[in-house]
């Protein structure tokens, strides 16, 4: 059936079965190939987005349930992927693998949008539904709190993410 | 594109080159002055970008940054200008091209700074020769040549065309610096793919798309080794996006199944849950963990079927010991559960055979897939991708050959096959369970005399299945007067193979635990009578069987300061433990700090990771990162981790039963330090795993009294806190 999405400010029209998980939808419709699938059941966090702003299991969502919502992926997170989650993850060297690193941003981006502060109990339960099967959580844990110093409101600008990669 | 450039890469150098050590003047470039390429891994270009090759299967071990540093410290380049090109499968040009038992570092780390330090030489030479100056007034730092007394500069993109006229050095009495003066090598270097990883751009196996690829999944018997006989194909066929559906008989690389093949994966997805297929389910059928529990405890009251080694007297002096403990171990199957599953692209096509597989034995992916089709070696071509996660279970090539079968079928259009986490979790290559019924006596003075183990494993005869085997040399044969160690084998028709630091993640785990059993009988403490078997540091042993002590006491003695061993005084029901083991070459000690609440509920406050793995770390960052991951790894497999089997088939099928540690679970705080030695620095992706799961356990033990020798710990009531 047709469908309307919006996906990263863009307006998309596909064609897909109303059960086809977002998921499959963005990687195989729309070609946005970022947000990865891990377990097909929402539990291990790999294909989160969010859906008006809300972290969201997109291999278990329908894609009729979503039909003019706001959908943000990792690739729409920041116009130059210069979110301050995306210039601490660098900063950090965060990944190892890097396959689960897509949900884990897009669950801590929407962690930072509600609790610009967050502590390391509150980090804890809004990434608990993060699987990391290479065990990056110590520098995820760090990358987070050193993006909330920095703050979330604004982006930052180019000239702060070149000072910090020094 | 960069198939383009490799392939005439490759054939510009493949003739100079042999048997991986690749030294060869890419003459064509000369010719045509686009490129410097003064070996297999380097290619510098005129504008100054300067390519460097990476040729083996990078899946987050941190390879590709790790081995290109190499390269680029020797070549003096900026990092700056550094552009990494992941290699397609070549052993011939490059070498062995595999990513498994921690061996890319130890085997590469001279080659690579050779070669970068013979394309240093020759820019060298270049611009001397453009100056028409002694190449001793001459040095490189940047990417630039400086002639010293006029400070004139040349950068290597200026050099390139005239390097690439000039004869190389010989790659083995190149000199090489002194680690004094490294300016990359030592330092935190963040991973090459992390701004690409950090914005989601597609990377790895499952991301690569072809123009008029298509999608299939395949479906096995739930028994091992079992065949599809027939299925309802036709009505397949007939379901939304399904292009074709066929059966495929399986051989030795390979099950046999149904292939699903539509345009899209979700459609052939979708398809899958419609078909019936009638299985020829075969032997396996009968075998299940239960009867697996119960023969090794029949085993257990008899002799050994073998025996791998037999020192001294051991049951004289167990006979006459006053202090003896005996105890049965026992550990479960465990599945890899890598995050991305698997996947592989494959294309037929005019009788050739294109391949794209995040594979960690590339080069074993295509001999198999050879033989089961009969393509032969000369028209496959292999390209690696990106591993969203290996563990070794990517040392096997089953979903390789599964989609070279399913691509010849199709014959003509790309096929990309994808597995769900239920296909990778009830079809791996399994970390094989095992029982071990350890006998150990201490004399009056505390010191451990007497070892004895009947390791009832899996095999047939006295073949041991795979990564089910233990070597006669394992820690502590050699340091035990009377040792010995009996062999019994269990028929298997389950799938087995490495799992990250294979036989040494369950080996150092029943060893170690017993050796703190043997302490706190002997009344010392775990530290010390560790120390004390280690003996004076000499090393004993010869071959493989060579054991460095000194290096072994020397981490120990760093953990337990680091650690603040027996120094600290704990709150009730914390404690610290204490492990060490040695394997793939790394030497290392950890202490874990461990609390038990009244409940079994467990909490690692801090682990101290104390490793010896030669005289150079080479990418700090990615060597801590290496090490954290391997602890969280070890807590996932000690806590929850288990496949059982009831009637061939593997009963878990996802993460909620196979559960990974999640971020609230790990310790909050994992302190590494590295012990340099005067050693050649070897790999890091395993050896700092195994001791994590005895130094949890003997923490446990001190806490709350109990023993445990059954894994996973949610057997016995504990859960994490």
């Amino acid at each position: 059936m047709p469908i309307s999405l919006k996906v990263n400010g863009k307006s998309h029209k596909v064609d897909a079965p109303s059960d086809m998980p977002l998921l499959w939808v963005l990687r195989e419709l729309i070609d946005l190939r970022g947000t990865k699938f891990g377990c097909g059941a929402g539990q291990c966090g790999a294909c989160t987005v969010h859906i008006n702003g809300a972290p969201t299991r997109s291999c278990v969502m329908p894609v009729s349930a979503v039909a003019g919502k706001e959908i943000t992926t990792i690739e729409g997170l920041s116009p130059d992927g210069n979110h301050p989650l995306q210039v601490m993850w660098q900063k950090l060297d965060v990944p190892q693998c890097g396959y689960c690193q897509a949900g884990q941003i897009m669950s801590a981006a929407a962690l930072l949008k509600k609790k610009p502060n967050p502590t390391d109990a509150d980090i804890d339960t809004a990434m608990d539904g993060n699987l990391c099967r290479c065990g990056t959580y110590i520098r995820i844990r760090e990358a987070i709190h050193a993006a909330a110093k920095q703050g979330i409101g604004t982006s930052a600008s180019p000239t702060q993410s070149a000072s910090l990669k020094d | 594109m960069i198939q383009t450039m490799n392939r005439r890469f490759f054939l510009k150098v493949s003739s100079l080159a042999g048997g991986g050590l690749l030294l060869g003047v890419n003459a064509a470039s000369a010719a045509d002055a686009s490129e410097f390429s003064p070996n297999a891994y380097i290619r510098i270009h005129p504008d100054g970008q300067i390519t460097i090759i990476s040729k083996n299967p990078e899946g987050g071990q941190g390879i590709k940054t790790a081995q290109a540093m190499q390269v680029a410290e020797e070549l003096d380049a900026d990092w700056k200008d550094i552009k990494i090109q992941q290699a397609y499968l070549n052993e011939k040009l490059y070498g062995r091209q595999a990513a498994g038992g921690s061996m890319s570092t130890p085997s590469d780390w001279n080659v690579l700074r050779q070669a970068g330090a013979a394309g240093k030489q020759m820019l060298l030479a270049a611009a001397a020769a453009t100056w028409a100056v002694p190449v001793s007034e001459c040095r490189a730092e940047f990417s630039k040549v400086i002639h010293e007394p006029t400070k004139k500069t040349l950068s290597y993109g200026e050099l390139s065309k005239k390097a690439a006229t000039l004869n190389p050095p010989d790659l083995k009495t190149v000199p090489l610096k002194d680690p004094k003066d490294y300016r990359l090598i030592g330092k935190a270097i963040m991973g090459v793919d992390v701004p690409s990883i950090t914005v989601g751009k597609p990377l790895y196996g499952i991301d690569f798309v072809l123009p008029g690829m298509l999608s299939a999944v395949y479906e096995k018997c739930p028994v091992y080794g079992g065949k599809a006989v027939s299925a309802n194909l036709d009505e397949i066929k007939k379901l939304p996006g399904v292009k074709h559906a066929f059966i495929l008989s399986g051989g030795k690389g390979y099950d046999s199944g149904v292939a699903i093949v539509a345009t899209t994966w979700w459609a052939a997805q979708s398809a899958r849950k419609k078909l019936k297929v009638q299985w020829e389910e075969g032997p396996t059928a009968a075998q299940s963990t239960e009867s697996f529990n119960t023969q090794a405890e029949g085993l257990f009251q008899q002799a050994p079927a073998f025996s791998l080694r037999d020192d001294g007297d051991v049951d004289a002096v167990l006979k006459s010991s006053s202090k003896v403990v005996d105890a049965k171990y026992t550990y479960p199957f465990i599945s890899h559960a890598q995050l991305e599953p698997e996947n592989c692209t494959a294309q037929f096509t005019d009788g050739k055979l294109e391949i794209w597989a995040p594979s960690q034995t590339p080069g074993r992916g295509l001999q198999m897939i050879s033989q089961e089709s009969g393509i032969s070696p000369e028209n496959i071509t292999l390209h690696l991708l990106q591993i969203g996660g290996g563990f070794g279970r990517r040392l096997s090539n089953d979903y390789v050959v599964e989609a070279g079968m399913i691509a010849k079928e199709v014959n003509g259009a790309p096929v990309k096959l994808l597995w769900t986490r239920e296909d990778d979790m009830q079809h791996d290559f399994y970390r094989p369970g095992g029982y071990q019924h350890l006998q150990g006596a201490v004399d009056d003075s505390g010191k451990l005399v007497a070892w004895k183990n009947h390791f009832v494993s899996f095999g047939e005869g006295k073949n041991f299945a795979a990564s089910a085997n233990i070597s006669p040399g394992e820690f502590p044969a050699q340091f035990v007067p009377n040792f010995s160690l009996g062999i019994t084998l269990m028929p298997l028709g389950v799938p087995t193979g490495a799992l990250r630091a294979p036989r040494s993640n369950s080996l150092a785990w029943v060893i170690q635990s017993f050796i703190d059993e043997l302490a706190h009988a002997a009344g010392k403490d775990p530290v010390e009578f560790r120390q004390a078997l280690l003996g004076d540091g000499s090393p004993v042993g010869t071959g493989r069987e060579k054991y460095d002590a000194g290096r072994m006491k020397a981490v120990l003695q760093l953990v337990a300061e680091k650690s603040g061993w027996g120094k600290v005084r704990l709150p009730s029901r914390t404690a610290m433990g204490v492990a060490f083991h040695y394997s793939h070459m790394g030497h290392f000690a950890e202490v874990a700090q461990v609390h038990v609440s009244e409940k079994k509920e467990v909490r690692v406050e801090k682990v101290w990771v104390a490793g010896d793995i030669g005289s150079q770390i080479i990418n700090p960052s990615g060597a801590a990162n290496q090490v954290e991951g391997s602890v969280i790894d070890g807590l996932s497999e000690l806590m929850g981790q288990e496949i059982t089997f009831k009637a061939g088939r593997a009963v878990q099928s996802n993460y909620h039963q196979h559960p990974v540690v999640r971020m609230k679970q790990a310790p909050p705080v994992i302190e590494t330090h590295f012990l340099r030695s005067k050693n050649p620095p070897t790999g890091l992706g395993e050896p700092p795993l195994p001791p994590i799961l005895p130094a949890v356990c003997n923490a446990i033990f001190t806490a709350t009294g109990e023993r445990v020798r059954t894994l996973p710990l949610s057997k016995s009531g504990y859960k994490w806190a």
